[in-house]
Protein backbone atom coordinates (compact mmCIF):
# COMPACT_ATOMS: atom_id res chain seq x y z
CA UNK A 1 0.00 0.00 0.00
CA UNK A 2 3.05 2.40 -0.19
CA UNK A 3 2.07 3.86 -3.06
CA UNK A 4 -1.40 5.29 -1.88
CA UNK A 5 -0.40 9.06 -0.91
CA UNK A 6 -3.93 10.29 -1.25
CA UNK A 7 -7.48 8.88 0.54
CA UNK A 8 -9.70 7.65 -1.71
CA UNK A 9 -13.32 8.22 -0.96
CA UNK A 10 -16.33 5.35 -2.52
CA UNK A 11 -19.73 6.36 -3.23
CA UNK A 12 -21.62 3.19 -3.53
CA UNK A 13 -24.56 2.41 -5.45
CA UNK A 14 -26.76 -0.37 -5.66
CA UNK A 15 -28.07 -0.88 -9.72
CA UNK A 16 -30.59 -3.83 -9.33
CA UNK A 17 -28.32 -6.34 -7.49
CA UNK A 18 -29.85 -8.82 -4.90
CA UNK A 19 -28.40 -7.04 -1.73
CA UNK A 20 -26.04 -9.71 -1.37
CA UNK A 21 -22.67 -7.46 -2.78
CA UNK A 22 -24.05 -4.37 -1.00
CA UNK A 23 -24.02 -5.89 2.43
CA UNK A 24 -20.31 -7.09 1.95
CA UNK A 25 -19.54 -3.71 0.73
CA UNK A 26 -20.63 -1.79 3.53
CA UNK A 27 -19.02 -5.17 5.86
CA UNK A 28 -15.80 -4.23 4.06
CA UNK A 29 -16.47 -0.90 6.59
CA UNK A 30 -16.88 -2.74 9.40
CA UNK A 31 -13.69 -3.94 11.63
CA UNK A 32 -13.46 -7.12 10.11
CA UNK A 33 -12.00 -5.96 7.58
CA UNK A 34 -11.99 -2.15 7.96
CA UNK A 35 -11.41 -0.29 5.04
CA UNK A 36 -11.24 2.87 7.04
CA UNK A 37 -7.67 2.18 7.97
CA UNK A 38 -6.50 2.58 4.42
CA UNK A 39 -8.04 6.47 4.96
CA UNK A 40 -10.81 4.92 2.45
CA UNK A 41 -14.22 6.33 3.30
CA UNK A 42 -17.95 5.60 1.97
CA UNK A 43 -19.30 9.22 1.16
CA UNK A 44 -23.23 10.17 0.16
CA UNK A 45 -21.91 12.71 -1.96
CA UNK A 46 -20.92 11.84 -5.48
CA UNK A 47 -18.84 15.30 -5.53
CA UNK A 48 -17.12 14.09 -3.11
CA UNK A 49 -15.92 10.79 -4.62
CA UNK A 50 -13.19 9.25 -6.30
CA UNK A 51 -14.36 5.38 -6.84
CA UNK A 52 -17.43 4.80 -7.97
CA UNK A 53 -18.49 1.03 -6.91
CA UNK A 54 -21.52 -0.37 -8.66
CA UNK A 55 -23.57 -3.66 -7.74
CA UNK A 56 -26.04 -5.59 -9.78
CA UNK A 57 -26.87 -4.77 -13.44
CA UNK A 58 -28.34 -1.84 -15.70
CA UNK A 59 -32.53 -1.99 -15.57
CA UNK A 60 -34.41 0.30 -17.67
CA UNK A 61 -35.24 2.75 -14.54
CA UNK A 62 -31.92 2.62 -12.95
CA UNK A 63 -29.97 4.04 -16.00
CA UNK A 64 -30.58 7.05 -16.00
CA UNK A 65 -29.35 7.55 -11.96
CA UNK A 66 -26.09 5.78 -12.95
CA UNK A 67 -25.26 7.96 -15.86
CA UNK A 68 -26.05 11.15 -13.70
CA UNK A 69 -24.26 9.86 -10.22
CA UNK A 70 -21.24 8.63 -13.08
CA UNK A 71 -21.64 12.33 -14.30
CA UNK A 72 -21.11 14.17 -11.37
CA UNK A 73 -18.08 12.52 -9.92
CA UNK A 74 -14.79 14.90 -11.08
CA UNK A 75 -12.59 13.43 -12.62
CA UNK A 76 -10.12 11.47 -12.10
CA UNK A 77 -12.33 8.57 -11.55
CA UNK A 78 -12.52 4.71 -11.55
CA UNK A 79 -15.84 2.44 -11.73
CA UNK A 80 -15.61 -1.00 -10.13
CA UNK A 81 -18.36 -3.42 -10.87
CA UNK A 82 -19.02 -5.62 -8.14
CA UNK A 83 -20.36 -9.31 -8.53
CA UNK A 84 -21.07 -11.04 -11.46
CA UNK A 85 -24.54 -9.48 -12.30
CA UNK A 86 -22.31 -5.88 -12.33
CA UNK A 87 -20.14 -7.63 -14.87
CA UNK A 88 -22.86 -9.26 -17.25
CA UNK A 89 -26.21 -9.34 -15.74
CA UNK A 90 -24.93 -13.00 -14.06
CA UNK A 91 -27.64 -15.26 -12.49
CA UNK A 92 -30.15 -12.31 -13.65
CA UNK A 93 -29.18 -11.77 -17.39
CA UNK A 94 -32.60 -13.76 -19.16
CA UNK A 95 -34.84 -11.49 -16.71
CA UNK A 96 -36.69 -8.75 -19.40
CA UNK A 97 -35.89 -5.82 -17.39
CA UNK A 98 -32.12 -6.16 -17.80
CA UNK A 99 -30.12 -4.58 -20.13
CA UNK A 100 -26.95 -5.80 -19.01
CA UNK A 101 -23.80 -5.47 -16.99
CA UNK A 102 -22.60 -2.35 -16.08
CA UNK A 103 -20.55 -1.35 -18.94
CA UNK A 104 -23.57 -1.20 -21.28
CA UNK A 105 -23.86 2.63 -19.58
CA UNK A 106 -20.49 4.04 -18.39
CA UNK A 107 -16.92 2.88 -18.93
CA UNK A 108 -15.61 -0.01 -16.23
CA UNK A 109 -12.06 0.21 -14.96
CA UNK A 110 -11.95 -2.82 -12.66
CA UNK A 111 -14.26 -6.03 -12.62
CA UNK A 112 -14.51 -8.08 -9.71
CA UNK A 113 -16.17 -11.95 -9.78
CA UNK A 114 -18.78 -13.41 -7.45
CA UNK A 115 -21.94 -13.97 -6.09
CA UNK A 116 -21.72 -12.73 -3.99
CA UNK A 117 -18.49 -10.77 -3.91
CA UNK A 118 -16.03 -11.81 -1.13
CA UNK A 119 -14.71 -8.68 1.35
CA UNK A 120 -11.36 -9.54 -0.01
CA UNK A 121 -11.95 -9.42 -3.22
CA UNK A 122 -13.88 -6.32 -3.10
CA UNK A 123 -10.78 -4.73 -1.18
CA UNK A 124 -8.34 -6.42 -3.95
CA UNK A 125 -10.58 -4.92 -6.37
CA UNK A 126 -10.88 -1.58 -4.65
CA UNK A 127 -6.70 -1.63 -4.42
CA UNK A 128 -6.30 -2.35 -7.87
CA UNK A 129 -8.56 0.55 -8.96
CA UNK A 130 -6.70 2.58 -6.77
CA UNK A 131 -3.62 2.31 -9.00
CA UNK A 132 -5.57 2.77 -12.19
CA UNK A 133 -6.88 6.24 -9.99
CA UNK A 134 -3.08 7.57 -10.12
CA UNK A 135 -2.01 6.75 -13.49
CA UNK A 136 -4.98 8.95 -14.62
CA UNK A 137 -4.29 11.35 -12.25
CA UNK A 138 -0.96 11.28 -13.66
CA UNK A 139 -2.51 11.47 -16.85
CA UNK A 140 -4.32 14.12 -16.32
CA UNK A 141 -1.36 16.41 -14.47
CA UNK A 142 0.68 15.51 -17.85
CA UNK A 143 -1.58 16.91 -20.21
CA UNK A 144 -2.24 20.14 -18.00
CA UNK A 145 1.40 20.92 -18.35
CA UNK A 146 1.47 20.18 -22.08
CA UNK A 147 -1.28 22.65 -22.72
CA UNK A 148 0.24 24.80 -20.37
CA UNK A 149 4.09 24.63 -21.64
CA UNK A 150 2.58 24.72 -25.54
CA UNK A 151 0.64 28.46 -24.38
CA UNK A 152 4.34 29.49 -23.09
CA UNK A 153 5.82 28.82 -26.08
CA UNK A 154 3.26 31.08 -28.48
CA UNK B 1 -50.24 27.97 6.92
CA UNK B 2 -46.38 27.90 5.61
CA UNK B 3 -45.71 27.44 2.32
CA UNK B 4 -45.24 23.37 1.23
CA UNK B 5 -42.39 21.88 -0.82
CA UNK B 6 -41.62 19.04 -2.14
CA UNK B 7 -37.57 17.24 -0.68
CA UNK B 8 -37.00 13.88 -3.15
CA UNK B 9 -35.20 11.17 -0.99
CA UNK B 10 -33.30 8.49 -3.14
CA UNK B 11 -32.93 6.55 -4.97
CA UNK B 12 -29.34 6.86 -4.10
CA UNK B 13 -29.15 8.34 -0.40
CA UNK B 14 -26.06 8.22 2.11
CA UNK B 15 -28.45 6.57 4.95
CA UNK B 16 -29.46 3.69 2.37
CA UNK B 17 -27.72 1.24 0.89
CA UNK B 18 -30.48 0.29 -1.40
CA UNK B 19 -32.31 2.65 -4.11
CA UNK B 20 -35.94 4.00 -2.96
CA UNK B 21 -37.32 7.02 -3.92
CA UNK B 22 -39.75 9.21 -1.48
CA UNK B 23 -41.18 12.57 -2.62
CA UNK B 24 -41.65 14.25 0.83
CA UNK B 25 -44.03 17.04 1.28
CA UNK B 26 -43.24 19.45 4.10
CA UNK B 27 -44.23 22.48 5.28
CA UNK B 28 -41.56 23.63 7.34
CA UNK B 29 -39.36 20.98 9.11
CA UNK B 30 -42.74 18.61 9.00
CA UNK B 31 -43.62 15.85 6.88
CA UNK B 32 -46.99 16.12 6.10
CA UNK B 33 -46.92 13.58 3.43
CA UNK B 34 -44.91 11.03 1.98
CA UNK B 35 -45.28 9.58 -1.92
CA UNK B 36 -42.82 6.78 -2.46
CA UNK B 37 -41.56 5.38 -5.96
CA UNK B 38 -40.04 1.97 -6.43
CA UNK B 39 -38.82 0.30 -9.55
CA UNK B 40 -35.07 1.05 -9.55
CA UNK B 41 -34.26 -2.52 -9.42
CA UNK B 42 -36.84 -4.54 -10.55
CA UNK B 43 -35.47 -7.56 -12.13
CA UNK B 44 -38.59 -9.37 -13.33
CA UNK B 45 -37.69 -12.89 -11.56
CA UNK B 46 -40.97 -13.97 -11.47
CA UNK B 47 -41.24 -14.71 -15.13
CA UNK B 48 -38.13 -16.47 -14.81
CA UNK B 49 -39.69 -19.66 -13.46
CA UNK B 50 -40.80 -19.90 -17.16
CA UNK B 51 -37.38 -20.06 -17.97
CA UNK B 52 -35.72 -22.22 -15.57
CA UNK B 53 -36.02 -25.91 -14.62
CA UNK B 54 -38.01 -26.08 -11.16
CA UNK B 55 -35.28 -27.45 -9.67
CA UNK B 56 -32.97 -24.82 -10.79
CA UNK B 57 -34.99 -21.85 -9.31
CA UNK B 58 -33.85 -22.20 -6.11
CA UNK B 59 -30.97 -20.38 -6.54
CA UNK B 60 -32.66 -16.89 -8.42
CA UNK B 61 -35.56 -17.60 -5.46
CA UNK B 62 -32.03 -17.40 -3.27
CA UNK B 63 -30.87 -14.24 -5.27
CA UNK B 64 -33.99 -12.71 -5.09
CA UNK B 65 -32.54 -10.68 -1.70
CA UNK B 66 -29.05 -11.51 -0.42
CA UNK B 67 -29.69 -11.03 3.64
CA UNK B 68 -32.90 -13.04 3.69
CA UNK B 69 -31.29 -15.72 0.74
CA UNK B 70 -32.46 -18.87 2.62
CA UNK B 71 -35.54 -18.19 3.53
CA UNK B 72 -36.16 -17.46 0.27
CA UNK B 73 -35.07 -20.78 -1.19
CA UNK B 74 -36.66 -22.39 1.36
CA UNK B 75 -40.10 -20.99 1.05
CA UNK B 76 -40.10 -21.86 -2.62
CA UNK B 77 -38.79 -25.48 -1.99
CA UNK B 78 -41.31 -26.40 0.62
CA UNK B 79 -43.94 -25.00 -2.18
CA UNK B 80 -42.82 -27.56 -4.88
CA UNK B 81 -42.36 -30.31 -1.88
CA UNK B 82 -45.63 -29.99 -0.92
CA UNK B 83 -46.90 -29.53 -4.34
CA UNK B 84 -45.02 -32.96 -5.61
CA UNK B 85 -46.17 -34.44 -1.85
CA UNK B 86 -42.66 -34.79 -1.11
CA UNK B 87 -42.01 -35.39 2.69
CA UNK B 88 -38.44 -33.78 4.07
CA UNK B 89 -36.34 -35.85 6.56
CA UNK B 90 -36.60 -34.82 10.06
CA UNK B 91 -32.45 -33.60 9.82
CA UNK B 92 -33.69 -32.02 7.32
CA UNK B 93 -36.06 -29.86 9.10
CA UNK B 94 -33.77 -28.79 11.93
CA UNK B 95 -31.10 -27.72 9.73
CA UNK B 96 -33.15 -25.81 7.67
CA UNK B 97 -34.47 -24.12 10.95
CA UNK B 98 -31.01 -23.80 11.85
CA UNK B 99 -29.84 -21.48 9.01
CA UNK B 100 -33.08 -20.12 8.89
CA UNK B 101 -32.37 -18.47 12.54
CA UNK B 102 -28.79 -17.89 11.69
CA UNK B 103 -29.95 -16.07 8.09
CA UNK B 104 -32.32 -14.20 11.19
CA UNK B 105 -29.82 -13.30 13.29
CA UNK B 106 -27.26 -11.91 10.89
CA UNK B 107 -30.11 -10.12 9.32
CA UNK B 108 -30.98 -8.46 12.69
CA UNK B 109 -27.60 -7.73 13.80
CA UNK B 110 -26.80 -6.02 10.21
CA UNK B 111 -30.68 -4.02 10.56
CA UNK B 112 -29.43 -2.94 14.03
CA UNK B 113 -26.29 -1.45 13.07
CA UNK B 114 -27.83 0.71 10.34
CA UNK B 115 -30.44 1.76 12.29
CA UNK B 116 -27.62 2.83 14.40
CA UNK B 117 -26.34 4.08 11.96
CA UNK B 118 -29.21 6.07 10.99
CA UNK B 119 -29.49 7.51 14.12
CA UNK B 120 -25.84 8.80 13.88
CA UNK B 121 -24.55 5.96 16.43
CA UNK B 122 -21.47 5.61 14.66
CA UNK B 123 -20.01 3.29 16.89
CA UNK B 124 -23.08 1.15 17.48
CA UNK B 125 -23.27 0.20 14.28
CA UNK B 126 -19.68 -0.96 14.10
CA UNK B 127 -20.24 -2.91 16.98
CA UNK B 128 -23.40 -4.82 15.66
CA UNK B 129 -21.48 -5.35 12.71
CA UNK B 130 -18.39 -6.65 14.52
CA UNK B 131 -20.88 -9.43 15.90
CA UNK B 132 -22.92 -10.03 13.09
CA UNK B 133 -19.22 -11.57 11.47
CA UNK B 134 -19.72 -14.03 13.63
CA UNK B 135 -22.48 -15.47 12.63
CA UNK B 136 -21.53 -15.47 9.02
CA UNK B 137 -18.40 -17.52 9.76
CA UNK B 138 -20.75 -20.14 10.83
CA UNK B 139 -22.49 -19.67 7.83
CA UNK B 140 -18.87 -19.76 6.07
CA UNK B 141 -18.17 -23.16 7.99
CA UNK B 142 -21.24 -24.95 7.58
CA UNK B 143 -22.21 -24.13 3.80
CA UNK B 144 -18.96 -22.53 2.50
CA UNK B 145 -21.01 -19.21 1.74
CA UNK B 146 -21.04 -15.90 3.67
CA UNK B 147 -24.44 -14.81 2.03
CA UNK B 148 -25.56 -16.82 -0.49
CA UNK B 149 -25.72 -20.41 0.96
CA UNK B 150 -26.93 -22.33 -1.68
CA UNK B 151 -27.69 -25.27 0.87
CA UNK B 152 -31.64 -25.64 0.48
CA UNK B 153 -32.59 -27.93 -2.64
CA UNK B 154 -36.10 -29.74 -3.18
CA UNK B 155 -36.02 -32.43 -0.79
CA UNK B 156 -33.94 -31.64 2.00
CA UNK B 157 -30.60 -29.68 1.96
CA UNK B 158 -27.64 -30.28 0.52
CA UNK B 159 -24.81 -30.61 3.12
CA UNK B 160 -25.09 -32.00 6.58
CA UNK B 161 -23.62 -30.51 9.73
CA UNK B 162 -21.38 -32.92 11.79
CA UNK B 163 -22.04 -33.75 15.43
CA UNK B 164 -18.53 -31.74 16.54
CA UNK B 165 -19.31 -28.91 14.71
CA UNK B 166 -23.01 -28.78 16.14
CA UNK B 167 -21.67 -29.15 19.57
CA UNK B 168 -18.94 -26.57 18.84
CA UNK B 169 -21.90 -24.05 17.77
CA UNK B 170 -23.84 -25.29 21.03
CA UNK B 171 -21.12 -24.15 23.17
CA UNK B 172 -20.30 -20.45 21.25
CA UNK B 173 -24.33 -19.50 21.96
CA UNK B 174 -23.44 -18.69 25.56
CA UNK B 175 -20.75 -16.55 25.00
CA UNK B 176 -22.46 -15.10 21.78
CA UNK B 177 -25.92 -14.63 23.74
CA UNK B 178 -23.73 -12.65 26.22
CA UNK B 179 -22.63 -10.00 23.78
CA UNK B 180 -26.05 -9.65 22.18
CA UNK B 181 -27.31 -9.16 25.28
CA UNK B 182 -24.74 -6.17 25.91
CA UNK B 183 -25.51 -4.62 22.52
CA UNK B 184 -29.15 -5.13 23.12
CA UNK B 185 -28.92 -3.29 26.52
CA UNK B 186 -27.57 -0.37 24.39
CA UNK B 187 -30.56 -0.07 22.45
CA UNK B 188 -33.18 -0.79 24.91
CA UNK B 189 -31.60 1.31 27.77
CA UNK B 190 -29.58 3.93 26.39
CA UNK B 191 -31.03 7.17 26.84
CA UNK B 192 -29.87 8.68 23.43
CA UNK B 193 -31.62 6.01 21.56
CA UNK B 194 -35.09 6.26 23.63
CA UNK B 195 -34.78 10.08 23.31
CA UNK B 196 -34.52 9.78 19.38
CA UNK B 197 -36.96 6.82 19.02
CA UNK B 198 -39.96 6.85 21.31
CA UNK B 199 -43.13 8.21 20.17
CA UNK B 200 -41.27 8.56 16.46
CA UNK B 201 -43.24 7.37 13.51
CA UNK B 202 -46.33 5.58 15.72
CA UNK B 203 -48.89 3.46 14.01
CA UNK B 204 -51.69 2.08 16.15
CA UNK B 205 -52.63 -1.82 16.07
CA UNK B 206 -56.11 -1.40 14.00
CA UNK B 207 -53.91 0.53 11.39
CA UNK B 208 -51.31 -1.81 11.75
CA UNK B 209 -53.79 -4.24 10.76
CA UNK B 210 -55.75 -2.80 8.44
CA UNK B 211 -52.05 -1.60 5.96
CA UNK B 212 -51.47 -5.09 5.82
CA UNK B 213 -48.37 -4.67 7.64
CA UNK B 214 -45.52 -7.98 8.59
CA UNK B 215 -43.28 -9.14 10.61
CA UNK B 216 -41.58 -6.81 13.43
CA UNK B 217 -43.41 -4.02 12.14
CA UNK B 218 -46.90 -5.45 12.32
CA UNK B 219 -45.42 -7.18 16.43
CA UNK B 220 -44.53 -3.97 17.44
CA UNK B 221 -48.07 -2.64 16.70
CA UNK B 222 -49.46 -5.32 18.89
CA UNK B 223 -50.49 -7.60 16.17
CA UNK B 224 -49.12 -11.35 17.12
CA UNK B 225 -48.55 -12.25 14.17
CA UNK B 226 -45.39 -14.84 12.80
CA UNK B 227 -45.88 -17.87 10.57
CA UNK B 228 -43.62 -19.65 12.44
CA UNK B 229 -46.27 -20.46 14.37
CA UNK B 230 -47.75 -22.99 12.22
CA UNK B 231 -44.71 -25.12 12.67
CA UNK B 232 -43.27 -25.22 9.03
CA UNK B 233 -39.98 -26.79 8.90
CA UNK B 234 -39.36 -27.47 12.40
CA UNK B 235 -40.67 -24.57 14.21
CA UNK B 236 -43.55 -26.84 15.57
CA UNK B 237 -41.18 -29.38 17.25
CA UNK B 238 -39.24 -26.03 19.21
CA UNK B 239 -42.35 -24.38 20.78
CA UNK B 240 -42.27 -20.98 19.31
CA UNK B 241 -43.85 -17.98 20.64
CA UNK B 242 -43.59 -14.55 18.70
CA UNK B 243 -42.41 -11.06 20.25
CA UNK B 244 -44.77 -8.67 20.63
CA UNK B 245 -44.79 -5.13 21.77
CA UNK B 246 -47.84 -2.72 21.74
CA UNK B 247 -47.02 0.79 21.65
CA UNK B 248 -46.53 0.74 17.71
CA UNK B 249 -42.97 3.00 17.42
CA UNK B 250 -39.60 3.20 15.98
CA UNK B 251 -38.60 2.14 20.01
CA UNK B 252 -40.77 -0.79 19.75
CA UNK B 253 -39.92 -1.78 16.23
CA UNK B 254 -36.28 -1.89 17.89
CA UNK B 255 -36.90 -3.43 20.80
CA UNK B 256 -38.99 -6.74 18.63
CA UNK B 257 -36.14 -6.77 16.63
CA UNK B 258 -33.35 -7.06 19.62
CA UNK B 259 -35.90 -9.50 21.11
CA UNK B 260 -35.69 -12.09 18.07
CA UNK B 261 -32.20 -12.08 18.05
CA UNK B 262 -32.37 -13.81 22.01
CA UNK B 263 -35.33 -15.69 20.73
CA UNK B 264 -33.47 -17.13 17.60
CA UNK B 265 -30.41 -18.28 19.60
CA UNK B 266 -32.46 -20.08 21.60
CA UNK B 267 -34.08 -21.94 19.19
CA UNK B 268 -30.66 -22.49 17.26
CA UNK B 269 -29.67 -23.76 21.13
CA UNK B 270 -33.16 -25.99 21.36
CA UNK B 271 -32.34 -27.42 17.16
CA UNK B 272 -29.18 -28.57 17.96
CA UNK B 273 -29.85 -30.00 21.16
CA UNK B 274 -32.66 -31.92 19.71
CA UNK B 275 -31.12 -32.82 16.08
CA UNK B 276 -32.56 -36.05 15.14
CA UNK B 277 -30.50 -38.60 13.11
CA UNK B 278 -31.21 -39.87 9.73
CA UNK B 279 -30.76 -38.67 5.58
CA UNK B 280 -30.62 -34.98 4.85
CA UNK B 281 -32.47 -35.55 1.57
CA UNK B 282 -34.59 -37.58 -0.36
CA UNK B 283 -34.84 -38.48 -3.84
CA UNK B 284 -37.33 -36.20 -6.08
CA UNK B 285 -39.04 -37.74 -9.38
CA UNK B 286 -41.33 -36.47 -11.73
CA UNK B 287 -42.25 -33.28 -12.13
CA UNK B 288 -44.54 -30.92 -10.20
CA UNK B 289 -48.37 -30.49 -11.39
CA UNK B 290 -50.83 -28.11 -9.05
CA UNK B 291 -50.23 -25.22 -7.29
CA UNK B 292 -49.73 -24.06 -3.61
CA UNK B 293 -49.53 -20.61 -1.31
CA UNK B 294 -45.88 -21.20 0.33
CA UNK B 295 -45.04 -19.18 3.61
CA UNK B 296 -41.99 -18.38 5.66
CA UNK B 297 -41.41 -15.87 7.77
CA UNK B 298 -38.45 -13.69 6.95
CA UNK B 299 -36.43 -11.56 9.28
CA UNK B 300 -39.09 -8.57 7.25
CA UNK B 301 -42.26 -10.61 7.77
CA UNK B 302 -44.11 -13.30 5.87
CA UNK B 303 -43.01 -14.14 2.30
CA UNK B 304 -45.29 -15.57 -0.12
CA UNK B 305 -44.69 -17.95 -2.98
CA UNK B 306 -47.18 -18.92 -4.96
CA UNK B 307 -46.43 -21.29 -7.18
CA UNK B 308 -48.18 -23.00 -9.97
CA UNK B 309 -47.00 -25.98 -12.07
CA UNK B 310 -48.44 -27.32 -15.13
CA UNK B 311 -46.59 -30.69 -15.12
CA UNK B 312 -43.61 -29.65 -17.35
CA UNK B 313 -39.49 -28.83 -16.25
CA UNK B 314 -40.78 -25.07 -16.30
CA UNK B 315 -43.57 -23.70 -13.77
CA UNK B 316 -46.28 -22.30 -15.43
CA UNK B 317 -45.86 -18.75 -13.05
CA UNK B 318 -44.78 -17.84 -9.80
CA UNK B 319 -45.69 -14.48 -7.60
CA UNK B 320 -44.11 -13.51 -4.73
CA UNK B 321 -45.07 -11.00 -1.50
CA UNK B 322 -42.52 -10.23 0.14
CA UNK B 323 -42.79 -8.45 3.24
CA UNK B 324 -41.38 -5.15 2.85
CA UNK B 325 -43.64 -4.26 -0.30
CA UNK B 326 -46.34 -5.17 2.51
CA UNK B 327 -44.90 -3.01 5.11
CA UNK B 328 -44.40 0.41 2.64
CA UNK B 329 -48.15 1.68 2.88
CA UNK B 330 -47.41 1.37 7.03
CA UNK B 331 -44.07 3.63 6.22
CA UNK B 332 -46.44 5.85 4.17
CA UNK B 333 -48.58 6.21 7.20
CA UNK B 334 -46.17 6.55 9.59
CA UNK B 335 -43.85 9.48 8.01
CA UNK B 336 -46.66 12.54 7.91
CA UNK B 337 -46.20 14.21 11.17
CA UNK B 338 -42.02 13.38 11.66
CA UNK B 339 -39.43 16.10 11.74
CA UNK B 340 -37.44 16.04 8.47
CA UNK B 341 -34.44 14.84 10.21
CA UNK B 342 -36.14 12.03 11.57
CA UNK B 343 -36.98 10.39 8.20
CA UNK B 344 -33.83 8.12 7.62
CA UNK B 345 -35.15 6.58 11.10
CA UNK B 346 -38.69 6.27 10.44
CA UNK B 347 -37.70 4.93 6.77
CA UNK B 348 -35.52 2.40 8.86
CA UNK B 349 -37.24 1.45 11.06
CA UNK B 350 -39.67 -0.71 8.90
CA UNK B 351 -36.39 -2.72 7.77
CA UNK B 352 -36.73 -1.89 4.02
CA UNK B 353 -35.07 -4.89 1.46
CA UNK B 354 -35.66 -3.28 -1.95
CA UNK B 355 -34.60 -5.63 -3.38
CA UNK B 356 -36.93 -8.67 -1.89
CA UNK B 357 -39.58 -5.46 -2.84
CA UNK B 358 -38.79 -5.17 -6.27
CA UNK B 359 -38.06 -8.43 -6.90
Amino acid sequence: MAFMKRSPWILHYDASSCNGCDIEVLACLTPLYDVERFGIINTGNPKHADVLLITGGINAQNREVVENIYEQIPEPKVVIAVGACAATGGIFRECYNIIGGIDKVIPVDVYIPGCAARPEQIIDGVVAALSILEEKRAKMNGAAQETEQAGEST
Amino acid sequence: MSERIIVPFGPQHPVLPEPIHIDLVLEDETVVEAIPSIGYIHRGLEQLVQKREYTEYVYVAERICGICSFIHALCYSQGIEHIMEVEVPDRARYLRTIWSECSRLHSHLLWLGLFADSMGFENLFMRSWQLRESVLDVFEDTTGGRIIQGTCKIGGVRRDIEQEKLDEMHRTLDPFEEKCRDLGDVFLNDETVKYRLQGLGVISKDEAYALGAAGPTARASGVAMDHRETGYAAYGDLGFKPVVETAGDCYARCAVRVKEVYASIDLIRKAIEGMPDGAIDVKVKGTPNGEFFSRAEQPRGEVVHYLKANGTKHLARARIRTPTLANIPPLVKMLPGAQLADVPVVVLSIDPCISCTER
